[in-house]
């Protein structure tokens, strides 16, 4: 959609079908599938095509009338003057013709080519994105977030221009080779084998050296990307390199990174000129042999210096071209891994979406229940929870605790369905989270998770992320709750601040805060913290506790912690351990047990007394 | 009001349909200046020169090859008119053709080898160049203060490592060409006239067309490119921010708001990127008409003048081949501004980085800070701040004795860290002195000094790479033994056995498959291999489980055992068992002694003491305040 500048959004309304197209077409070999996907748009495809066709065919004409230029203006001293002149003044107007027709039509194709190009790579653009957004967690907790995006680069730019640098190729190579030596070879049999003889070792020296060029690339890249990770380290860290005196060292490893790459990019550099001046000596070769032969033939009368004159534009027009063809083969090369890797992520089944049909959730009572749930990781040995049962109401609190590896922030995710049960069933006002959609759940839940991403925007646009249309009195409501109102009003635009990578940067503490500000903006009806507030101190806690107890009536709170000062007001207090509840009752209760909960207390409220420093310990 | 109500009053509501919220966007970019700046500056071209000289002979070769190459392909038109010409008529001279054949061959080989000279020393030279200057850049940023440092993003700095380096490789590796296609221009119009100056004129007569017609081109041109490369990073990344916060996306269910406003900069690059197509593409049919019109003029005029018996019939062949290569230098001469103004922009921007101060070196006496010295450390009258008008450390004096263990202790803002900072001298204080071993800081090596003196930050960073080597980090002289009982000292050798590589094992991202308390056990046991006399430690205020905690505190003691500790602590353990707490308020040491000595006292210590938080970063700074008033007025 694009947007006016009053702010008005003109719909374009085919995005979604974009996406749609995206995922047609599973099974085939991704160059058949981009190819396809190439011709959902036939007219800009066939005027490309098209116009190669036509932009080579009268690429071919301009030599045959040079050629006939040239033997006009030797035989104008035996025809007539007149009659003479004539004809070269004729031949002069179609030569200018032809040359004004072939640039337009070259304009035709290179465009028509590069338009379809952009139209596939916008369109596999969403698709890309749209698949990223769906994933479930187990898919990104798989793949690492680099590969990703030079997946919807690298890979979706080798899919995206595989029509122009390939397909296109593959016609104005055949026509201007083929339409091209039927000329030369119907015209003179042995001075057309000889024009055309570089052709065949040209194809197979660029073809080789461009794929060979690829394979180093590749491998130069991962040697410029360690050599990047030596530099970004360095700097992120130089607090450690210069308390460590590691200056000396740490050149010693960019120089190692350094050296390695430019060795490297040196043998890239041999590898391409080898070839291109091998393929230019070839070339030479060719129109040497034809030059002799053909002075031959001339002398002999067997031939007309025009003839000669044209073999030899002929070559000089197929020289480029040709040079080409290892461009064109290195375009199926990458357009076929690329292809692959992308259309493999496209069709990546999605193991959490809308089940068809299914209703939104609606929350009446606001009653969270877990039955003998079972959870384990994909590839997991071991069950990560294994036979939570619990019962929460609106209004209620728990407070879950254990060591970590215990299962508690998994618990977590299961709620807003992040991942699916393996065993049991989690129910709000007894619907089963994984018999409702998505959007709904997840509108309900709010899960504060332990370190939230900031987004580069105003803070205004980051509290308000989960629902954009707050106003802002809401917004500010939330960041009062959550003991940010303040701290955002000294900084310089206040809201309008812009934080996160490229802005103002936030403490931890500031960031857990404003996470629980995005979250107290969605009014959900089960909120989760997930050891949400580890770098807030205790007096800042309690305050954003109280402040949020007085809408906490409507909601069910879990608050997992390892600090059992959050937990102290929870109605139920849960103990895991090793994925199952080894405790539980309320604070008091626990204590009283004497068990592990009673332990864990008193190493948190007891530090040891027996720890002793330096030389008074000797 | 029912519960809906206040939903709808407090949420703004679409006024049309398809309408964007209010307050949403999706990626963050920065836009880059766009470079219309000097092509020539006579004192960055010095500079770059400077990187440039040590392969002058290299550079001098290339351009001589260059000269031949370009000779050659002026010769070879030329020579194929003269076997023309000389005898190539029905019954002509074969020994004439023969001549033109070897002239024919020797221009090829020429060819041949001055291609391959020019083009291998043209690449090699700039890709040393390029790695020089990057080199350069980063052995300077070793050096500078970190104040610098402190001020200057990390992305920044990089971009002038990558980006700036490699748009200069781009300008050296283009000039060497650009000065054979200026000969080769010149060449062509010096051959044309010579040939035959009228038929030369008239078709030299389209040049200039194609010259007015790029100057009116080229800036609109890079105004569309650039529109469309800008567009394209934005769009890459908004990308690269939904895959980094997918979890938090999916979390708020944003996924459709973020769709349709990643269809939005998706849409428009797609709308940029043809406007770049269509004025790429634009040239195509001039070029080729203006070459159709000047073969058109060589046809009929040159057909005129034969016929007049004015010109040789190889000459006309040799115009039309001399056509066909016409227009190509004056496109990449015209290229080749664009690529010198950005080379000027980013030489000035590399020559910003070479040129900051190192403000922090030896002196040329320094002496060598051995082990015999008695890891004693002594702040004299220190006074230091970031700027001067505002001291962050005033006058502090006190000294900690060999073997001592010292816990700073203040609310934030009270000079800690910057205390800890200055015995490593990372600064250098404005008046005292800061000794290590009775030496003044600026009297030794800095190496020497980070040989003795070990620093564990609050923030444990790692390096990407294995387990062994981060903890080794510096020390090449440390064996896996001694990293295996460091280790095993600090208590993190069972969590390591536990990876899958063991000590082997790669720690991707920084560290980032180890929970923070892991990566502060490693810390510790750098620290503890690099055995150092005196140690230098800002203990971690996040709050770590348990028991990792109990673990770093046992660490603890074993680090600080037989060794000078100076510690920031946060934590009341480590607090109590320190031999001396040294109590910092606003720059200024207000209190000192151990635990029990400073109980009695009843200052800002006691009173923070008995809030009885675990930690002295849990007290909420209002409270501190109100503390220090209640000092403040008794």
């Amino acid at each position: 959609m694009t947007t006016d500048k009053a702010g008005r959004v003109h719909s374009r309304g085919d995005a979604q079908a974009h996406v749609a197209a995206a995922h047609a077409g599973k099974g085939q070999s991704p160059l058949l599938r981009i190819t396809l996907y190439s011709l959902r748009h036939p007219w800009r495809a066939a005027a490309a095509i098209g116009a190669t066709i036509i932009a080579s065919v009268l690429q071919l004409l301009i030599p045959r009338l040079l050629g006939r230029a040239v033997d006009q203006a030797q035989n104008i001293l035996s025809i007539g003057a007149q009659e003479a002149e004539q004809a070269l003044f004729w031949s002069a107007v179609t030569l200018l013709v032809v040359s004004v027709a072939r640039g337009f039509f070259t304009l035709c194709q290179n465009y028509f080519s590069e338009s379809v190009g952009h139209h596939v790579g916008y369109e596999l653009r969403l698709a890309f994105y749209d698949k990223v957004q769906r994933l479930p967690y187990a898919y990104h907790d798989r793949v690492h977030t680099g590969d990703l995006i030079t997946m919807g680069l690298l890979d979706l730019d080798g899919v995206r221009m595989f029509f122009a640098t390939g397909l296109v190729r593959v016609v104005l190579l055949s026509v201007l080779i083929g339409v091209g030596a039927y000329m030369l070879l119907t015209t003179d049999l042995l001075l057309g084998f000889l024009a055309l003889s570089f052709v065949p070792f040209v194809a197979w020296r660029s073809s080789v050296a461009q794929l060979t060029l690829r394979k180093t690339w590749l491998m130069l890249q991962d040697k410029l990307s360690a050599l990047t990770r030596v530099m970004e380290e360095n700097l992120g860290g130089i607090r450690v390199v210069r308390a460590f005196s590691g200056q000396k060292f740490e050149l010693g490893k960019f120089d190692h990174a350094s050296k390695e790459a430019l060795e490297l990019s040196h043998q890239r550099v041999l590898i391409r000129v080898r070839n291109t001046s091998a393929m230019t000596f070839s070339f030479f070769a060719a129109m040497g042999l034809v030059l002799w032969a053909g002075g031959n033939k001339v002398i002999a009368g067997e031939m007309s210096v025009g003839t000669l004159a044209s073999f030899l534009t002929f070559m000089t027009i197929l020289q480029m071209p040709v040079r080409q063809l290892g461009l064109m083969v290195n375009s199926f090369a990458r357009a076929s891994t690329c292809g692959n890797r992308l259309f493999a992520f496209i069709d990546e089944p999605l193991t959490i979406e809308d089940k068809p049909g299914v209703p939104d959730l609606k929350v009446s009572e606001g009653v969270l229940r877990f039955e003998d749930v079972q959870f384990t990781y994909p590839g997991a040995l071991y069950p990560t929870l294994d036979g939570i049962t619990f019962e929460a109401r609106a209004g209620q609190t728990i407070g879950i605790v254990g060591a970590p590896g215990s299962g508690k922030s998994t618990l977590a995710h299961l709620i807003p369905r992040f991942y699916d049960l393996t065993g049991g069933r989690i129910t709000i006002d007894g619907q089963d989270v994984s018999q409702v959609s998505l959007h709904s759940l997840r509108r309900a839940v709010a899960v504060v998770q332990q370190d939230s991403f900031l987004f580069t925007t105003t803070i205004e646009n980051n509290i308000a992320y989960g629902d954009p249309w707050s106003k802002e009195s809401r917004i500010e409501r939330a960041a009062e709750s959550a003991q940010l109102h303040n701290y955002i009003l000294g900084l310089p635009l206040q809201y309008g601040t812009v934080v996160g990578e490229r802005g103002v940067s936030l403490s931890g503490g500031q960031r857990q805060r404003l996470s629980i500000a995005r979250s107290l903006v969605l009014k959900p009806a089960v909120m989760v913290f997930d050891d949400s507030t580890a770098a807030i101190d205790a007096g800042t806690e309690h305050r954003i506790r109280s402040a949020i107890r007085r809408y906490a009536k409507d909601r069910v709170t879990l608050v997992i912690s390892h600090r059992l000062s959050s937990l102290l007001h929870a109605d139920i207090i849960l103990f895991l351990e090793d994925g199952k509840i080894v405790e539980r009752g309320s604070h008091e209760e626990l204590l009283a047990m004497g068990g592990r909960y009673r332990a864990l207390y008193d190493l948190q409220t007891r530090p040891d007394n027996d720890v002793h420093f330096g030389s008074a310990a000797e | 009001m029912s519960a809906i109500e206040q939903e709808d009053e407090d949420r703004e509501t679409a006024r049309f349909p398809g309408q964007r919220p209010p307050r949403a966007s999706v990626g963050s970019h920065r836009i880059e200046e766009e470079v219309f700046g000097k092509a020539y500056d006579p004192r960055t071209v010095r500079r770059i020169w400077a990187f440039v000289r040590p392969y002058r002979r290299k550079i001098y070769l290339s351009v001589a090859a260059v000269l031949v190459f370009t000779a050659t392909q002026l010769a070879i038109p030329l020579i194929i008119g003269r076997a023309i010409d000389s005898g190539m008529t029905q019954g002509g001279n074969t020994t004439n053709l023969l001549w033109a054949m070897g002239a024919f061959a020797l221009a090829v080989l020429l060819n041949y080898g001055a291609s391959y000279m020019q083009e291998t020393q043209v690449g090699q030279v700039a890709e040393h160049v390029l790695f020089d200057m990057r080199r350069a850049m980063f052995a300077q940023l070793q050096r500078v203060s970190l104040s610098f440092m402190d001020k200057t993003e990390v992305g920044r700095l990089m971009s002038r490592l990558q980006g700036d380096v490699n748009s200069m490789q781009e300008f050296l590796e283009t000039s060497v060409i650009s000065v054979g296609d200026m000969v080769l221009l010149i060449g062509i119009i010096v051959v044309l006239l010579s040939l035959d100056f009228r038929l030369g004129l008239l078709t030299l007569s389209t040049m200039p067309v194609l010259f007015v017609v790029r100057i009116f081109w080229l800036p609109r041109a890079k105004r569309a490119f650039w529109a469309a490369h800008e567009t394209n990073s934005i769009t890459a990344g908004a990308m690269a921010e939904g895959i980094n916060g997918v979890r938090t996306v999916q979390n708020l269910d944003r996924q459709k708001v973020n769709f349709d406003l990643f269809d939005d900069k998706a849409y428009s690059n797609l709308q940029t990127q043809l406007t770049g197509s269509r004025y790429a593409q634009v040239m195509v049919p001039i070029v080729d008409s203006l070459t159709g019109i000047a073969m058109a003029i060589v046809v009929v005029v040159g057909g005129s003048l034969v016929l007049n018996g004015g010109l040789e019939i190889g000459v006309i062949v040799a115009f039309l081949f001399y056509i066909q290569r016409f227009f190509d230098p004056i496109r990449s001469l015209t290229m080749q501004y664009s690529i010198m103004q950005r080379a000027m922009t980013s030489g000035r921007r590399i020559t910003e980085v070479l040129d900051v101060p190192a403000s922090i070196t030896d002196k040329p006496d320094a002496i060598t800070l051995t082990r015999e010295m008695d890891g004693s450390v002594e702040f004299r009258d220190v006074v230091f701040g970031y700027s001067d008008d505002r001291p962050v450390l005033k006058n502090v004096s006190f000294t900690v004795k060999p073997g001592e263990t010292v816990a700073l202790v203040g609310p934030t803002g009270s000079g800690k860290t910057s205390a800890m900072s200055l015995v490593h001298r990372f600064y250098e204080v404005q008046s005292g002195a800061v000794l290590v071993g009775g030496h003044d800081v600026r009297d030794v090596t800095q190496e020497s000094l980070g040989e003795q003196v070990a620093m564990v930050l609050q923030e444990p960073f790692l390096f990407t790479g294995t387990v062994f080597d981060n903890i080794r980090y510096n020390k090449a002289s440390a064996s896996l033994d001694d990293v295996i009982a460091a280790c095993q000292a600090v208590g993190a050798h069972d969590f390591i056995m536990r990876l899958p590589g063991g000590y082997d094992s790669v720690l991707e991202q920084r560290g980032s498959n180890l929970s923070l308390g892991q990566r502060q056990l490693l810390s510790f046991a750098r620290a503890l291999v690099a055995d150092a006399k005196i140690l230098v430690l800002d203990e971690a205020t996040a709050n770590i489980d348990s028991y990792t905690e109990r673990q770093i505190q046992k660490a603890l003691v074993t680090l600080l055992k037989g060794r000078t500790g100076m510690v920031i602590a946060h934590r009341l353990a480590t607090i109590r068992g320190a031999d001396r707490i040294i109590v910092l308020q606003n720059g200024e040491l207000i209190e000192s002694g151990n635990h029990e000595e400073l109980m009695p006292k009843g200052g800002l210590y006691a009173k923070l003491y008995n809030m009885n938080y675990a930690s002295f970063d849990d007290i909420p700074d209002e409270l501190v305040a109100k503390v220090n008033a209640r000092a403040a007025s008794t």
